[in-house]
């Protein structure tokens, strides 16, 4: 893979961190300001979700392509306490932390694909792509 | 990254001038709080022009902070969120709720005088 970076997420400065180095990828793939922000958006909130609920994880942070367009694909990973209900999680409003609640179902509006594995006691890990518009 | 905060008049102005962590917000929303009081302040301007993202967090935290404020007797404006910034925040679901925004710093403080005028 030509373009790969490894983010490790444990603290609050590790998600600007992680969202800066997106927003680099994104720029450098010729990505437009406005679709960068949301890429660095995403990655905000996908890393905040790791320290949040597990604590310690990470964010890789990919080109990929599609056909002819350039992407960035990140992949927010933990061994957190896991998503016992995903379809519950990817309602809007719905936190188990007190929080907004807006974390997951946000993050899908800003991204072109979306794919979330989780399991109870083994962690979660969301997969998002945005393609170069 | 701490945000330097001027007092200018009744006036206490914020510019935040990098990214800004969960904890420099909340270090800033301390802050804030507290300084309106001592500084007898009316209005708080927080220039969030340099502010790269603003997600969930960043969000309700400015939220919670301008609410507290209005309970300590000021009313807080936000200037400078960015059209990219907005545009994200809009597509994430979010809102400044009741929360007073103007253009830049000059329309900021425009709007907290003519405000002021009217009260007194």
């Amino acid at each position: 893979m030509e373009n790969e970076i490894n983010v490790p997420i444990a603290s609050d400065h590790d998600v600007v961190v992680a969202r800066h180095k997106g927003r680099g990828l994104a720029t450098e793939l010729g990505f437009s300001a406005s679709d960068s922000t949301l890429v660095a958006t995403a990655i905000s909130e996908l890393a905040r979700n790791i320290v949040l609920y597990a604590g310690r994880g990470e964010i890789v942070l990919r080109t990929t392509h599609n056909s002819n367009r350039p992407g960035v694909m990140v992949v927010a990973r933990d061994k957190g306490p896991g998503i016992a209900s995903i379809e519950q999680a990817l309602r809007d409003g719905y936190s188990t932390s007190g929080s907004l609640g807006l974390g997951l179902p946000g993050v899908r509006r800003l991204v072109d694909e979306f794919e979330i594995v989780s399991e109870v006691g083994q962690g979660t890990t969301v997969t998002v792509r945005k393609w170069k518009g | 990254m701490e945000v330097p905060i001027l007092k200018q008049g009744d006036i206490l102005i914020a510019t935040v001038q990098a990214a800004l962590t969960d904890s420099d917000l909340l270090q800033l929303r301390r802050a804030l709080v507290e300084k309106v009081v001592k500084a007898r302040a009316r209005g708080i301007i927080i220039d969030l022009t340099a502010m790269d993202v603003m997600d969930s967090f960043a969000s309700r935290t400015l939220r919670e902070m301008a609410h507290m404020i209005r309970l300590r007797g000021a009313e807080t404006v936000i200037v400078g969120i960015q059209p990219d910034v907005a545009f994200a925040m809009v597509q994430l679901g979010l809102s400044m709720g009741g929360v007073t925004t103007a253009l830049d710093l000059e329309e900021g403080l425009e709007y907290l005088h003519r405000r002021f005028t009217r009260m007194s």
